[in-house]
């Protein structure tokens, strides 16, 4: 009990605050109340399936065939991979981490995730047809061919800040 | 629409590994459930912290970040707006294309809408917790200055 209530205490520090904060602001009540909601309501729909498939993997994956698919050495089928799982993936970027971590823990390589990781955060497939048709294509398109790049370009900077202890650490 | 497709594909996968195996699937759930409950704190902080800069930060306040001729400050004003908010999609984007007909930069509005999907500042504890400071840092700080880059580029072809 005392154990939890430690784990919980910034969390219940901050909704206090927060309730606090809509009282001492009347102006922003309402809004705030909406949005808390709103975004309860988001984390409670999309955090089932994710955790779940995420304790399925977990369970049913054998840690040479996710080697064999994501880990050192998978190459080019590997980053590709990571691309698609990213790009088709639902949800806010906060719910790609714990699914990131199993994927780690089964064997993928680093690079790899990070790739998942810029994919999921930039270039979601749904995503991108809904901005194609609010900003238009060329804005959308433009923005998907250079973020590919960005992908890259930050899972292999970090890939190599990295040293092969801070590696096996993660 | 894609929540609706990760729903039935969660489904159809705890549907077969119950069929494979109980024992396993009765697992996997612990599993999940135990996961969720560890990051739970973690999260509410979030929702928290997004839900409150939201009532503050919204479409009329953005909007004067990313005005019309505001140049290179807008285009670091609209990174900035973007690493610190935390908006879904299909609620940025029609605010976006709202900005845009009413007379801001393509480059201001591709910085915005980069840096707000790739770089969360109120997500960093979590992101640290998972993959460590050092990681987490780096990736915030690299992806807030490409979306300088994405800027440039975007403004660039659309204009073209």
């Amino acid at each position: 009990m005392k154990k939890l209530l430690k784990r919980y205490m910034i969390a219940i520090i901050i909704t206090a605050a927060f309730f606090a904060f809509a009282f001492l602001f009347p102006a922003y009540r309402e809004k705030s109340f909406s949005s808390i909601v709103y975004q309860l309501k988001t984390m409670l729909l999309v955090m089932p399936p994710i955790f779940i498939l995420l304790g399925l993997i977990d369970v049913w994956v054998p840690r040479e065939k996710m080697i064999k698919y994501m880990g050192q050495g998978s190459g080019l089928k590997g980053w590709i991979l990571s691309f698609l799982l990213g790009s088709f993936a639902a949800g806010p970027l906060y719910a790609a981490f714990p699914l990131a971590a199993v994927l780690m823990k089964k064997g993928a390589s680093f690079l790899n995730i990070l790739i998942l990781i810029g994919a999921w955060s930039t270039t979601k497939i749904p995503m991108l047809i809904f901005e194609a048709t609010s900003l238009g294509a060329r804005f959308a398109m433009s923005r998907f061919a250079i973020d590919i790049v960005g992908i890259i370009l930050i899972a292999g900077v970090i890939q190599a800040t990295l040293t092969k202890n801070e590696l096996v650490y993660i | 629409m894609d929540t609706i497709i990760l729903y039935i594909i969660a489904g159809a996968a705890l549907f077969i590994s119950l069929i494979r195996d109980r024992g396993k699937t009765k697992k996997a759930l612990l599993k999940a459930l135990k996961t969720f409950e560890g990051i739970l704190p973690q999260f509410l902080v979030v929702l928290l912290i997004v839900a409150a800069t939201l009532a503050v930060l919204d479409t009329a306040t953005i909007s004067k970040f990313l005005g019309q001729n505001s140049g290179i400050l807008g285009i670091i004003g609209a990174s900035l707006v973007g690493a610190i908010t935390l908006i879904p999609g299909f609620v940025a984007f029609p605010a976006a294309a709202a900005l845009l007909s009413a007379g801001a930069g393509a480059s201001q509005i591709a910085a915005f809408i980069s840096s707000l999907m790739m770089v969360g500042v109120v997500t960093l504890p979590v992101e640290m917790k998972y993959f460590g400071k050092k990681t987490a840092i780096l990736r915030n700080s690299i992806a807030f200055g490409f979306s300088f880059l994405v800027a440039a580029f975007v403004g660039w072809v659309v204009q073209l």
